[in-house]
């Protein structure tokens, strides 16, 4: 059988004011009818870049240095626009991200699939509107007939992507590069969602190339896989073989790295780190200054902090209590007419942490765990309930003064590493600003020594305090991050999606720290993720929210063993997993 | 829907006695009504009379009261300056300003659009040239524009007017140079110099919005199911630019009437703009506010007709409201 | 070849971009040519255009030196009172310049506190003030600056008018373009507010102000840097429209505006210099300071890379 699309010795090339930056370096790749191709690796792997070049949109600047695109025995490179153009669409087509952008927001629907339709193919008006709803029906939208008029805005996340599905099958393509169709989904929509994919492949017959970061995925609903790593294929083959008997150690490696949804690991395997340090970063010193030091200030400047051992001691009384926690959004800008609407983040919600223990709080988009975290540091002011923190009554954001020492002992790391840090500080002015800020040190020096000690603490080069934010990847700058919030000294850590923006390598690295951490300084943590498989691996204790409603709470194991509650099970099961 | 029509109605009515407040201050603190309207002999009696029989003394809440409805039922009062009705003055400036602003607002849309698209979508020389003329464009100052107008077709070719409106035709009360050969010449320089800042704007705007929107997914979408370029270009990606560009189109009809001021004063084009300009220079005040309050107008006018074109191209303004 | 500024503008990405862009520099050379021009007139000019007793009638209206009647002390010649053109435009665009660079200050200043405000306070405050915003961008800047022009008229004694005038209109200039900052930096605030590192400095219980000053407002000084070039080039423009109106400043010390607007009067009878030279000077002052806002523009767009 001849491949449907067959890549030979490609390589694309981005010309940037460093030079040109090789994206794909030499690449071959076959996929067959019938068949998904899933194309997996971290951000930089180039894999996004293969689909643009498949379809022949590569973002300007970038080109086609080498290689040939074989589309059914055609070269795909080098053909003029409009032959191309013809292709794109009719034999091949693509299935963005993000449903919320890939659909244009001033036509229904029906406009554009009956564009798209008739665009490459000679049929009437009302033929293609037919045909747009016996698809839409066939992709598992209800209600077809009157909802093919409505406007993309008026469908939820996963509807659109269904949607987006329809209109790269309408005109019966024979290929299909799904660019992480599922990553801007929940787990319970990417399921029904890749069962689509699955079945339409296998009914139509036709070959997809599935592009995610995510091997739960590839495992999931792949024939093939290819694995790629900075513009090269580290190994291809079936799936099967490849996950399950890994010929290259990056391969075994990124599989180790994936948390695991069903066991427990102590520690994750490190994959070679590609935070490459040159020796000026690691020989500059600031006197004395070392993450002893760092370990040593933070026990010993806390009296009250706890003892490792204390984990899980339920004779201690809670570090945090949360109860009757409600939380009301006012929709929109209160009109001139009518009444206020709110909208419910959070329904009555009672949490309690105990010292020394990390609390994992798991939920879909929309289920008001961000905001739980967010009402107890004050950022956001729960409309009834109460807070206590070491037994003291916390009062909420609006009502707690600067100077409060909860402000202290309570400290956030965020999820967008690119956000959390000011762009304009240098690493020094950020993590320097909690210690000046509550006046933890007395003198300039013990501030710098006591900076630079904290960076190595959380695995960093001293140097690092000179450099801005954006000379970091997305892991350092987490680091860096955990670093600000250590220096504050605090008892209680909310940690809000901390890896949900990184690769799973970086994940793992931040994930090892933050557990390192925990046990060395006794923390108390807020583990906050979407991601059940990390839960497991850093939470004594599980949390299940759902449209702001508490679920479940349960012991880490018993919760992953047997959850009594059926959404909690239903979300167990949705979350695709490496069985391997 | 009606809602949303409501609100911006509401949001009109309070810009609107906003501005006539500010139109009243200006009327009623700056500088003393009384002293410009009689002479140095009138006695400090016969002021006082004539203040007590102008309501002067009244309480500010009542004289303003009177203002507002005096307005509305246009009696604006009399001009320092030429002692006539105010009113008379601007209907009879009124035409000449709004058939100035007519021609220019239609030739900047109707080069300034295209132009605009065109350097969006192409690259070449064509529209390098079109990119250097915008940045003349927005560079050199309109009253340049008009003296080098002037200077070339009017001095050095002779070949058009160079003020005034030429022969006009009376409609009614409405003079317009609409309908006459000499008409249409007079219009023609002031016209052109009015768009060209104008039709510049339009051109950089739909240039940048068209690029912003040639970026987004749903364009790399239906370019990747091999939607053809026109219909990529014009039905997804132009309409996506409307909604911005006709909130510019808006405030440019302001520009237009700000610049008619400039334009009105090179030609010597006996608009409304002359007519302000005049009144600031002798500082007469009931003009001033007057043409404050009726350029208000127009402009809450024109933002009231934005919002209904938003209605007509963005769904999701528009079925906002049914939903709640 | 690594000199200095090679490596700095390897960490820095506008320096590279200005670097690779000739026509942007070109822009700033001779934007630095006006504003040094205008800053050494004193010392440049010829002649004090300002010196009413030094100006000799018979001098009036003499065509550049290099036509047949021309006279070799007065380089592009004279105006209708015998000043010297080259003179008088270094002085006017000094003062041009002055009226632009002051009241782009105060809208700058004006604009980006209330912005700054506004966005991160947001509620009624940002209601009324964005309201109040709304409504002058309505207006256009033209019309503003005439408007507080002529009520400065109204309520200042004639006398002191013109003493004034500067101050009026740098207040009527920057009043007019305050509300460009203002949207601009409000728009940027509400981003940055959202984003976690100002969330960071809220739960630690951070001052209001030190959060908008010292951690929001250098970043946002991208935006801010754009307007205060390109509004920079519409003050100019502004103040030479209102002199050219006769609104402006007084004509013993007459702008670039006010040069035109005499010049005009002699247009027709064949003195071209006294319009040409001015208009020259303006056009050429004001293109290179938009070339060099539509560059930064580009360059600090994130959405165009």
């Amino acid at each position: 059988m001849t491949a449907l699309l067959n890549i030979e010795n490609l390589s694309v090339k981005f010309p940037t004011r460093f030079g040109e930056f090789t994206a794909l370096d030499s690449i071959d790749l076959a996929v067959y009818k019938g068949e998904i191709h899933g194309l997996v690796g971290e951000s930089g792997a180039g894999k996004s870049t293969i689909g643009a070049a498949v379809i022949g949109l590569l973002q300007s600047p970038g080109y086609i240095s080498a290689g040939r695109v074989l589309f059914n025995g055609d070269d795909l490179v080098g053909m003029d626009d409009d032959t191309y153009h013809q292709i794109r669409g009719d034999r091949i087509s693509m299935i963005f991200q993000d449903p919320q952008t890939s659909l244009n927001p001033l036509l229904t629907i029906a406009t554009q699939l009956i564009e798209t339709i008739r665009q490459h193919s000679n049929v009437s008006r009302s033929d293609a509107r037919q045909k747009a709803i016996s698809l839409l029906k066939e992709t598992g939208l209800t209600d077809v007939e009157t909802r093919i008029d409505e406007y993309p805005h008026q469908f939820s996340g996963g509807m659109r992507q269904r949607v987006v599905i329809a209109l790269a099958l309408c005109t019966d393509p024979e290929l299909i590069i799904a660019d992480e169709p599922t990553t801007a989904l929940d787990v319970s929509v990417q399921k029904q969602i890749l069962a689509l994919i699955k079945s339409l492949c296998a009914e139509r017959n036709i070959g997809i190339v599935l592009i995610t970061h995510d091997i739960g995925v590839i495992n999931e609903i792949t024939d093939h896989v290819t694995v790629l790593r900075s513009g090269r294929v580290i190994e291809t083959g079936p799936t099967a073989d490849v996950l399950g008997n890994p010929a290259e150690e990056y391969t075994r490696a990124l599989m180790a790295a994936v948390p695991r949804l069903d066991k427990r690991l102590d520690r994750f395997r490190n994959i070679v780190s590609d935070d490459e340090l040159n020796s000026d970063d690691t020989d500059w010193h600031i006197q004395d200054a070392s993450a002893a030091y760092a370990s040593q200030w933070l026990l010993s400047n806390n009296s009250s902090q706890q003892r490792p051992s204390a984990k899980s001691d339920n004779n201690h009384d809670p570090i945090l209590s949360v109860s009757g926690l409600e939380v009301t959004f006012n929709s929109g800008q209160p009109g001139w007419f009518g009444k206020e609407r709110g909208f419910k983040a959070l329904t009555n919600i009672n949490i309690d942490v105990f010292p020394g223990e990390v609390l994992g709080v798991v939920g879909e988009s929309g289920s008001g765990k961000s905001t739980l975290a967010k009402a107890i540091v004050g950022l956001v002011n729960p409309s009834a309930g109460s807070m206590m923190f070491k037994g003291d009554d916390l009062p909420p954001g609006r009502h707690r003064s600067r100077k409060h020492q909860a402000r202290r002992q309570i400290q956030m790391v965020f999820q967008d590493p690119y956000s959390s840090l000011n762009n304009r500080q240098t690493v020094e002015d950020i993590i320097s600003e909690p210690i000046n800020f509550y006046n933890l040190s007395t003198n300039k020096t013990d501030t710098r020594k006591l900076v630079a000690s904290v960076l190595n603490l959380v695995e960093m080069p001293q140097r690092a305090m000179l450099k801005y934010p954006h000379q970091f990847s997305g892991g350092q700058r987490q680091r860096i991050a955990v670093a600000r919030a250590l220096v504050a000294q605090p008892e209680f850590l909310i940690c809000d999606e901390p890896t949900s923006a990184l690769d799973v390598s970086i994940q793992a690295q931040l994930l090892n720290l933050l557990k390192d951490l925990q046990q060395t300084f006794g923390l108390s943590i807020l583990f906050i993720s979407h991601n059940l498989a990390v839960i497991r691996q850093m939470a004594d204790r599980v949390v299940v929210l759902k449209n702001g409603q508490l679920i479940e709470t349960a012991g880490t194991e018993q919760f992953f063993n047997s959850p009594s509650d059926q959404y909690s099970q239903q979300l167990l099961r949705e979350t695709p997993s490496l069985t391997f | 829907m009606l809602s949303f029509i409501l609100r911006r109605l509401l949001q009109s009515v309070f810009v609107m006695l906003a501005v006539s407040l500010i139109a009243f201050s200006l009327f009623r603190f700056v500088g003393d009504p009384i002293a410009q309207m009689v002479g140095q002999e009138t006695s400090v009696e016969d002021q006082e009379n004539l203040r007590d029989r102008l309501g002067l003394n009244d309480p500010l809440t009542t004289q303003y009261g009177r203002f507002v409805s005096n307005l509305s039922k246009a009696e604006f009062g009399y001009s320092y300056r030429t002692r006539q009705p105010v009113s008379e003055m601007i209907l009879s400036r009124l035409p000449a300003t709004l058939e100035l602003g007519a021609i220019s607002l239609i030739i900047s849309l109707l080069v300034g659009i295209p132009a605009g698209i065109y350097t969006a979508l192409k690259r070449g020389a064509l529209s390098n040239a079109l990119l250097i003329a915008t940045l003349i464009g927005i560079s050199v100052p309109t009253f340049v524009i008009g003296i080098f107008l002037i200077y070339l077709f009017g001095v050095s070719l002779g070949w058009l007017p160079t003020f005034g409106r030429g022969e006009t035709v009376a409609l009614g009360w409405w003079q317009t140079s609409f309908l006459t050969l000499s008409g249409w010449k007079s219009l023609l320089l002031p016209a052109i110099t009015l768009g060209i800042y104008q039709l510049t704007l339009t051109m950089r705007l739909v240039r940048a919005e068209m690029q912003d929107v040639l970026k987004t997914d749903y364009i790399k979408f239906a370019t990747a199911r091999g939607i053809n370029y026109r219909s990529l270009y014009m039905n997804h990606a132009f309409r996506n630019t409307l909604v911005p560009v006709v909130t510019i189109i808006g405030l440019q009809l302001g520009g237009i009437i700000a610049f008619s001021i400039v334009t009105e004063s090179v030609f010597q084009w006996p608009g409304m703009g002359l007519l302000f300009l005049d009144s600031i220079r002798y500082v007469d005040i009931p003009v001033m506010s007057v043409y404050l309050v009726l350029i208000a107008l127009m402009f809450v006018a024109i933002n009231l007709l934005v919002d209904m074109l938003y209605l007509a191209i963005d769904p999701r303004v528009r079925l906002k409201g049914a939903h709640g | 070849m690594t000199t200095w500024w090679r490596r700095w503008s390897r960490e820095n990405e506008l320096a590279w971009l200005f670097l690779n862009n000739r026509v942007a520099q070109l822009a700033a050379l001779i934007a630095l040519l006006c504003i040094g021009g205008a800053a050494l007139s004193p010392w440049l000019a010829p002649s004090d255009p300002y010196d009413i007793a030094s100006l000799d009638i018979m001098d009036s209206l003499i065509p550049p030196a290099w036509s047949d009647i021309g006279d070799e002390r007065f380089l592009i010649g004279t105006d209708d009172q015998g000043r010297d053109l080259l003179s008088a435009i270094l002085y006017g665009t000094r003062l041009s310049l002055l009226v632009g660079l002051l009241s782009i200050t105060f809208a700058s200043v004006l604009g980006v506190t209330v912005g700054l405000m506004a966005g991160y306070l947001g509620g009624r405050f940002d209601a009324i003030v964005m309201r109040i915003a709304d409504i002058q961008l309505s207006l256009p800047a033209i019309l503003t600056a005439l408007l507080i022009d002529g009520i400065a008229r109204g309520i200042l004694p004639r006398d002191k008018h013109d003493s004034l005038m500067i101050v009026v209109l740098t207040v009527a200039i920057g009043l007019s373009l305050w509300v460009n900052f203002a949207r601009t930096v409000r728009a940027s605030t509400f981003v940055e507010r959202n984003k976690e590192y100002v969330q960071v400095s809220e739960i630690m219980g951070m001052h209001p102000l030190r959060i908008m000053f010292v951690h929001i407002l250098p970043n946002i000084l991208g935006p801010v840097l754009v307007i205060l070039t390109v509004d920079l080039a519409v003050a100019v423009l502004l103040e030479a429209t209102l002199s050219f109106l006769g609104v402006g400043v007084p004509p013993n010390q007459p702008s670039l505006g006010t040069l035109i607007r005499i010049g005009t009067e002699y247009m027709f009878s064949g003195e071209w210099w006294i319009v040409i030279f001015p208009s020259a000077m303006l056009i050429t002052m004001i293109i290179s300071i938009n070339i060099l806002g539509d560059f930064l523009r580009d360059a600090l767009n994130p959405r165009l890379r």
